[in-house]
């Protein structure tokens, strides 16, 4: 198999993981869950870093840079903003489910965060 | 550290990825999710940093360290109510990202298929750059929120689209020998443009789900360019992301009643949000069992207002089912009865005490208005005129005047109805439209037996 074709065969494999991974989401995460999508992309720091690091011209070498800057604030910006949108949603509750291992419920009670 | 370690460091982080949009969908383990992405991530960059052979290492670290910080302190100091254009701004500029190593590797690429990618990624990069500049604007209110429409539009865009296509092909065939460097400018130009009125039609309530897209466009464009680089797990991690983005559209945009297409090329047909100003056919968020399952368990306190269509189904015994879950999950949980709900006074106390509901848990009216600011969730299950706001602040209505349960003033809304049907009197009730209110569709009975089993499983 030619390496092209092997990339390919990655692409497609990945649709369908994507396509099946959320295959049912309650509305209430449907925000964080595109935030956490979106820092997700930022990866494409990894391609800005290399492209950057075999620049050999000051063009080359000023865009990749510009690229890094940019990929880098999508990456981490990403993930900590989701994460404080999740705090957000995990403050409204107040004690463990019952169903929960017993010896949780009867330990002291969880510090409000 | 040899080539194969590295790139099982890549798998490793490209599993981390898909383990976090896993993780992400839902409640318990979202998270969770999140943070082994960001470790999946970190991972990625170390990697890339240390294995790979790098010029300009100095210069890399150091934009990485500014680029962090810019990052963190927009996301930490940006208020909650901001977060949707934050996430905008992000997107935008990680497709802008990917735009620009598309056109710096494109004189190195090889091939018809690596340039096929990167021109692929020059135009879609470009697209949601500028596209999520816009929808940045029109949240962050620089802009008007309305639809911006103006005739010929259509045309216009579809006449660049084709423009943008001749430039890719233009590009394509002097990349070997020619100035590609003007080919691949032109086609950006004509690509921000597209983006910018690819956006500018979409009304503002719709915005959030064409983010959504255009975060599955630069998913794409990041596959692409992991194509071109042959980079695995960009080509993983972006096509994750463009995948899962765009199952993430459609379920956003059904949860709104609405489809994809009306939202983008709504405007064109004068049938988007922001610009109608007719009560029918104006979206509202209806949501599953398991939707309204996850407010309710994850709520501190319940208040629920049951009207006639709990006494039509016959729900009694269910919501008092549904009651005691709740409690026993620690919430609040509380019935706000109004002395008209039903079809006649009292007719909800008598209701709930045949299934043995405790007194103490029925407030009248004055009590129940007086707890809502500080409740979670209202739950109100078939009734219509007795919460309608109308009555408080539409002189003109045939209510106006009447005593309501005010659960407007709760955190969040939710309303268990057949249809969009109008209550008793007949009277729209602007309620259903807030952007916290939530509906689920059904018999009441049905809905509670779902939400029941929804809880369940939470």
């Amino acid at each position: 198999m030619s390496e092209g074709m092997a990339l390919l065969t990655i692409f497609v494999l990945a649709v369908f993981v994507g396509f099946e991974v959320i295959s049912k989401v309650s509305t209430v995460l449907h925000t964080p869950l595109m935030s956490g999508a979106n820092a997700i992309h930022g990866v494409i720091l990894v391609g800005a870093v290399l492209v950057t690091g075999q620049a050999d011209t000051t063009a080359g070498l000023v865009l990749g840079l510009a690229a890094i800057l940019l990929a880098t604030v999508n990456m981490v910006g990403g993930f900590v903003v989701t994460d404080r949108m999740l705090e957000m949603f995990g403050r409204g509750r107040r004690r463990p489910p019952r169903d929960t291992d017993p010896a949780a419920t009867s330990g002291p009670p969880e510090p409000t965060r | 550290m040899s080539r194969g370690w590295t790139d099982l460091g890549y798998l490793v982080a490209a599993v981390c990825f898909i383990v976090a949009l896993k993780g992400l969908s839902g409640p318990r383990t979202a998270r969770a999710g999140n943070l082994i992405g960001a470790a999946g991530a970190v991972l990625a960059v170390v990697l890339v940093l240390t294995a790979e052979e790098l010029d300009h290492l100095a210069l890399i670290l150091a934009t990485v360290a500014v680029g962090s910080v810019l990052g963190v302190v927009s996301a930490r100091r940006v208020a909650m109510t901001a977060m949707p254009q934050l996430v905008a701004l992000f997107n935008g500029v990680g497709g802008g990202a990917a735009a620009i190593v598309a056109a710096v590797e494109m004189g190195a690429v090889d091939g018809s298929g690596p340039l096929v990618a990167a021109l692929f990624t020059l135009v879609v990069g470009s697209v949601s750059f500028a596209g999520s500049a816009v929808t940045f604007a029109k949240l962050q209110e620089l802009m008007t929120g309305r639809p911006v429409v103006f005739p010929g539009g259509p045309l216009v865009f579809g006449g660049l689209l084709l423009l943008a296509l001749v430039a890719c092909g233009v590009t394509y065939g002097i990349q070997d020998d020619g100035p590609w460097q003007l080919g691949a400018a032109l086609v950006v130009l004509i690509s921000l443009v597209l983006g910018i009125l690819f956006v500018l039609p979409v009304g503002g309530a719709d915005v959030p789900i064409v983010i959504s897209l255009l975060n599955a466009f630069t998913g794409l464009t990041v596959a692409a360019s992991g194509y071109v680089l042959g980079n695995t797990l960009l080509i993983v991690a972006g096509t994750l992301v463009g995948a899962s983005g765009t199952i993430l559209t459609r379920m956003m945009a059904a949860a709104m009643g609405r489809s994809v297409t009306s939202i983008l090329f709504g405007a064109f047909q004068g049938g988007s949000t922001a610009g109608s100003q007719e009560a029918s056919g104006r979206p509202v968020r209806s949501a599953g069992a398991e939707d309204v399952a996850v407010l309710l368990g994850y709520a501190r306190s319940v208040v629920i207002v049951p009207g006639y269509g709990l006494a039509v189904a016959q729900a009694q015994h269910t919501i008092h089912e549904l009651v005691e879950m709740l409690e026993a999950r620690g919430v609040d949980v509380s019935y706000g009865i109004h002395p008209v709900a039903g079809r006649m006074p009292g007719h909800m106390n008598v209701l709930l005490a045949e299934a043995s509901v405790p007194y103490d848990q029925l407030k009248e009216m004055d009590d129940a208005n007086s707890a809502f600011p500080s409740t979670d969730v209202a739950l109100v299950v078939g009734a219509n005129d007795v919460v309608n706001p109308a009555a408080k602040t539409s002189p003109g209505s045939p209510i106006y005047g009447m005593p309501i349960l005010s659960v407007d003033e709760a955190r969040a809304v939710v309303f268990l109805k057949r249809s969009m049907r109008p209550g008793f009197a007949g009277i729209e009730n602007e309620l259903l439209y807030d952007p916290k209110t939530t509906l689920l569709f059904g018999d009441a009975k049905d809905s509670l037996t779902k939400v029941l089993q929804a809880l369940k499983t939470l």
